[in-house]
Formats: structure tokens, sequence, C-alpha cells
């Protein structure tokens, strides 16, 4: 104890006002893994300056599964699954980017009523995805209510998926070739009722309570602005590149599907903010709801899946009867089907925004190479310029605005 | 009509726009599947990506994938996907290397390459030369390897787990309780590398020494019996009835084991 009070003694000088002073460092937070703000495992090393973050460092990785490398070992229908597993909010999305590299490689023809179909619930996960992150990102930023509405109306797409597919979340419904399984008539009556009652009431209401909120407006409105070139720069896509102010999407310039037919508006920001990717959002909403509406329209009748029985399995009846369907059933789910030697990048849309497959094949029954291009990659590394300068309590903000799920990032 | 994939027009002469813009830079062009791959050389990647980007309008880099041909004496490829927004075009520009050489980065040109290159060094362990941050990034803190190589078991190496011993996570080796199980579809008829399981009793075994060919003796010498004996079997002879040598060689009953079979 002498020793400690001999030290305090000499901390002061009459003549150096300054001695014994402790320089202040920045303060230096871990914000995560485990918070409820993160969406999922995110590690935010932030140093702060008073309550303005100097610098953030995002931790990614802790959810990370090696969905890569175990694609690599599994066929190439055993490994869709996976993707229902890599974004677990938009798991068709990312099931799409997949079945149409494989259907590039093997240049298969997949017919009317599947492109259809694989449209139609393609946008009904972009519509399920979207109430996920607009209801969370108005909670992250303090309002309680919307989020419990729009969790409703996911209900009701969960539900639309588990009356399709039979499950709600993962449905590996998309398969090469075509769609699993056609869907009742009764359920496409119901999700055309749902469009035109339910969900636009719901929904409306929702958003009536954030949209014009003053507090809401004050989190958000001029928050983490992001010019076109750093839009361009850092690789952005998706809400977030249209909330940049640049009209691009996917399924307008580069039109896979049936998406060519489709008549919708692509929705962009004007100031840039998380604002305005929270409205890109709500619009894509509306959008999407538009075209599922054009699809029941001008759904066809059909197949569902591809008639190549090298690729798409034969129906239950069909194999007992005929035992060439029989060898066929076998062979597929066994052996699995080859896909001629080459590589493809093909990317889609996805709710989040260009989610990539870059599939390298040697000729064989599995991936040689799958790679993934996740979306929240890019945009959680732009993390660190966007926080710059803004306060802790905006980092909510950003993050809710950038719609990320780990599953996705970290693989 | 084709695949449903997304349709990307292709623009007349661009290979060969790119191509003249690369020039010694570029070392091969593949088209394949309706994808230009430009492969160019490694040292000059940066300067061949910033010509893309400023001359040819190829904005946005969206993904460098790693891939691992262990075969091959440069094992590694990395793969750079280009977009351009304004001409709507997709492109991929390829290097090959090694453990050891490195690949200029090209986070000066793309912010966004960062957490790309990252995560090709972490799981490839491709070195990029000048990017200042090249952490492991997927991969847990203090991991050892690099997963996604040919030559990394997809099961790892190491397990971790509680320890209420130690009321901490601890690593230890992986242990599993069943092999890994590989099963290779690969159809006898195309060409497996590999004798089926079973089919290893009937394939032929080289001939056992208990077997050998059967012995002829057409001439004396071959009896090996000696002179005196020779000389005893040619008087035997005179009086036994003559007997084709051929015959007597059947009924010996010595055929080669793949008669049996």
């Amino acid at each position: 104890m002498s020793d400690y009070l001999e030290k305090l003694d000499h901390r002061t000088d009459a003549a150096d006002p300054s001695y014994g002073d402790t320089e202040i460092q920045n303060y230096t937070i871990n914000f995560g893994p485990q918070h409820p703000a993160a969406h999922g495992v995110l590690r935010l090393v932030m140093e702060l300056d008073g309550e303005i973050v100097e610098r953030c460092d995002p931790h990614v990785g802790l959810l990370h599964r090696g969905t890569e490398k175990l694609i690599e070992y599994k066929t190439y229908l055993q490994a869709l699954p996976y993707f229902d597993r890599l974004d677990y909010c938009s798991p068709l999305g990312m099931e799409h980017s997949y079945v149409l590299a494989i259907e590039k490689l093997l240049n298969l023809e997949v017919p009317l009523r599947a492109q259809y179909l694989r449209v139609f619930f393609a946008e009904l996960t972009r519509i399920c995805n979207h109430m996920l992150n607009l209801g969370s990102h108005v909670m992250d930023v303090g309002a309680m209510t919307p989020n419990l509405w729009l969790f409703e109306i996911r209900e009701d797409c969960l539900n639309f998926f588990e009356r399709a597919s039979g499950a709600r979340m993962h449905s590996a419904y998309f398969r090469p070739g075509g769609v699993h399984q056609d869907v009742p008539l009764k359920l496409l009556t119901d999700i055309a009722d749902w469009l035109d009652g339910r969900l636009p009431r719901l929904f409306e209401d929702a958003i009536s309570l954030v949209a014009d909120n003053r507090i809401f407006k004050q989190r958000n409105v001029d928050i983490a602005i992001v010019s076109k070139e750093d839009a361009l720069k850092w690789g952005f896509s998706g809400p977030m590149i249209r909330g940049s102010g640049i009209p691009w999407d996917i399924r307008k310039s580069q039109p896979y599907d049936v998406y060519d037919r489709m008549e919708f508006d692509v929705p962009v920001g004007t100031q840039f903010d998380c604002y305005d990717r929270f409205m890109v959002r709500v619009e894509e909403v509306r959008q999407s709801a538009r075209i599922m509406k054009q699809c029941l329209n001008e759904m066809p009748d059909g197949p569902i899946a591809s008639f190549d029985r090298k690729v798409s399995p034969p129906k239950r009846g069909e194999m007992k009867r005929s035992m060439e369907a029989l060898i066929h059933h076998f062979k597929l789910y066994t052996e699995g089907f080859h896909v001629p030697a080459g590589e493809v990048y093909v990317a889609t849309e996805s709710p989040k925004g260009e989610f990539g497959v870059y599939l390298v094949s040697d000729g064989s029954n599995k991936p040689y190479r799958c790679k993934i291009r996740p979306t929240a990659f890019s945009h959680l590394q732009a993390m660190d310029f966007m926080m710059k300068g803004h306060m802790l309590a905006d980092t909510t903000a950003v993050l809710g605005a950038m719609d990320i799920v780990f599953g996705e990032c970290d693989r | 009509m084709g695949h449903a994939a997304p349709k990307i027009a292709t623009i007349d002469g661009i290979a060969e726009e790119i191509a003249a813009l690369l020039g010694p830079m570029l070392i091969e062009t593949i088209d394949h599947a309706d994808e230009l791959t430009f492969i160019v050389v490694r040292d000059d990647l940066a300067a061949a990506l910033t010509a893309l980007r400023d001359m040819a309008q190829y904005q946005q880099l969206m993904e460098i994938a790693g891939v691992d041909y262990p075969e091959r004496a440069e094992r590694f490829e990395v793969a750079y996907h280009l977009l351009s927004v304004t001409r709507n075009h997709r492109i991929r520009v390829k290097v090959s290397t090694d453990e050891d050489m490195p690949v200029p980065t090209v986070t000066h040109i793309w912010p966004v390459a960062g957490w790309l290159e990252r995560e090709v060094f972490d799981m490839y362990g491709v070195v990029f030369e000048g990017n200042g941050d090249l952490r492991r990034i997927l991969t847990d803190y203090g991991f050892k390897g690099h997963p996604q190589r040919k030559d990394f078991p997809l099961t790892g190496y190491v397990e971790l787990r509680y320890s209420e011993e130690d009321k901490r996570v601890v690593y230890e080796p992986v242990k599993l309780a069943q092999d890994f199980r590989s099963f290779d579809f690969m159809s006898p008829w195309e060409g497996a590398e590999y004798i089926l399981p079973g089919d290893e009793k009937a394939a032929v075994p080289p001939a056992p020494a208990a077997a050998p060919t059967p012995k002829s003796t057409e001439k004396k010498a071959d009896t090996g019996a000696g002179e005196a004996a020779n000389k005893a079997a040619e008087t035997k002879s005179a009086d036994a009835p003559a007997k084709p040598a051929a015959h007597t060689d059947e009924g010996k009953g010595a055929a080669k084991p793949e008669d049996k079979a």
C-alpha cells in the first residue's frame, strides 16, 4: 500500500500541470457476437471517440459451416438443400441461382409453367424476406408494433410455402429442370385472395406507422450516405445499390426464367441514406405483389419439370408400371446426374442483392467447386466506411438497412 | 429455347476489344457457355483489371473465387468476376498461382476486394501482395490449414466441445465414430478405375505356380532323365503303340485355370 501511496504522491508537480495525466485512448467495444440488433452472430469491434464511431471492424465467420466444402462431396441434387440454409430468411432466392447454374451447364430447357412457378415463389420469398427485414429494421430503431404486424404477413408466407412444398422454411422446392411438385389450384386462389386483401391491408397499415414517423426519420434520414461511385466500388447490389440511386436490377437487365414477361418498376433512392434503402424495400414488396398477380394471370397449365429423364425424376405412378422409370429413379437418387465439364457464374436478384453461384464442373456427378457469392459480404465490408463519424446508436440503423443474414455471409 | 438462366446479351467483338486492350498481358481467351474468360499474366493482374475498369467500363468487382487443381504445377486458380452496369455484361479474369507465388492485390482498384482476397487466402492460402489486412476471415481464431484445398479432409483435424472439468471450450483431435464414407457411383461401363466390390474374385489372377504350363517331352533331352534312361525308353517305345504327343498332354488334366472358370 505504501508504494501505491508514494506513487500517487509524485503525481502532482506544480511546475508541470500535465504531469501524471493519463493519455485517454479511444474506447474500444465489442458489439456482439450475441446482440439482438446484430441480426445473428456478428462481432463488431468498434473504436469509439466518445459516442462517435472512429473505426469499425466486423468479425464474421462465427456461423461458418463449410457449405462450399460439403457441396463438393455431394451430388448436385444433394447439394440443393444447403442453399436453403444459407440465407434462411429467403431460401428460394438462394436455390434459384443454384438450379439456374446447373441448367446453364446442362443447357436444360425448363417448361413454362415451372418457370412461372419459380418466379411466383421467388417473389413470395422476396415479400417474406422484406417482412422480416423491414420489421426488424424498424424495431432496431425503437418501434415495436410494425414488426409484430409484419410478422403476421411473414407467417402467411411461410404457410403458403408449407402448402406448396411441405416445409415452412427450408423448402427445397426448386429443382434442376423445374420445381419439385405442382401446386394445388386452391393454393393459388388463396394466394390471389391474400394478395388482394390481407397483404396490402396489413402491410400498408404497418408501413404507414413508420414511413412518415418523425422518430423513425430522425434515426434514418441522412444516416450512412453512400454515393453512386462508392456503391460501385464496394460491390453493392440489390436494394443497397438501388438505394444509392443506380437503377440496377438483374431481374430487369439480365432476365431469367419469365422475368422478361413481367411488368414491374425498379425503385431507386434519391438521398442515398438508410431511409432510402428502407423505402426501396417497401416499394419492392408492392412490385413483388404486382409480379405475383401477373404470374397468376398468365401461368399456363403443363408440366412442372423437364422431360429429360436423365435429370428430373419420373412420377411415382410411372415408376410403379415402367421398369425404365424405376431404373431412372434409382440412378438419379444414387449416382445422380452428370454435368458436362465447364464453369459458369450465374447471379440472380435475391431479396438481398446479387446472389451468385460460380459452379465448376469436371464432368462427374459432383460439383468440382461451388463458390457462393453472398450479398452480405460486400455490404458488411463497407460497414467501416459507412459508420465513420456516426454515433454508436446509428449502428443498428445501418445494419438494419443492409439486411444481413449470417447463414449466407459466413456460409 | 435452351436454359432459363440470366440472359446476358453478347456484345459483338467484345472479346477482340478486350484482347486488344490487354495486349501482351492476355494469355488466353475462353468462350464457354456464353461466358468470356480471360486468363492473364499473374504479375500484370492489377494493370489488366485497372484497364478493364477504366477503359472497358467494368465498374464492379462482384466476386473473387479460388479453385484448387492439385495436379497442376500452379495449383490454384483465382477468378475475378467483373460486372459492367453500363454495358450490362459480365466477364471473368483468371490468374493461376501456387502456395508461394503471391498474386498482386486489387484493393486499390476496388476496396471490396479486401474481404474477398482475405477469403481466398483463408480458404486456399493464396497470398495477395499488397493487401495490408490479410487476416483469416471465415475460419476460427487461431485456425490452422486452408480448408478448401482438395487435400484438406472434409472432417478437418480438430473438434471442439465444452469441457465440464475445465469450464471452457476445449479443442481436441477429431474423433469419428464411423469412417468417412465416400460413395463412388461411377458406372463400371463408363470407365471406373478400380475393381468393384465382389469383382476381385472374378478377376483373372496371375498364373499360379501350382499350375504351370504342362511340360512337354517331345525331345529326349526334355525328359531330364539322363542318357541311360533315354536309352531304356527307346527300347520300350519300340513295342508300345504309337500315340500322338498332344493327346497325352490333354489327358493329364493340367489345363490352365481359365478353362476351369
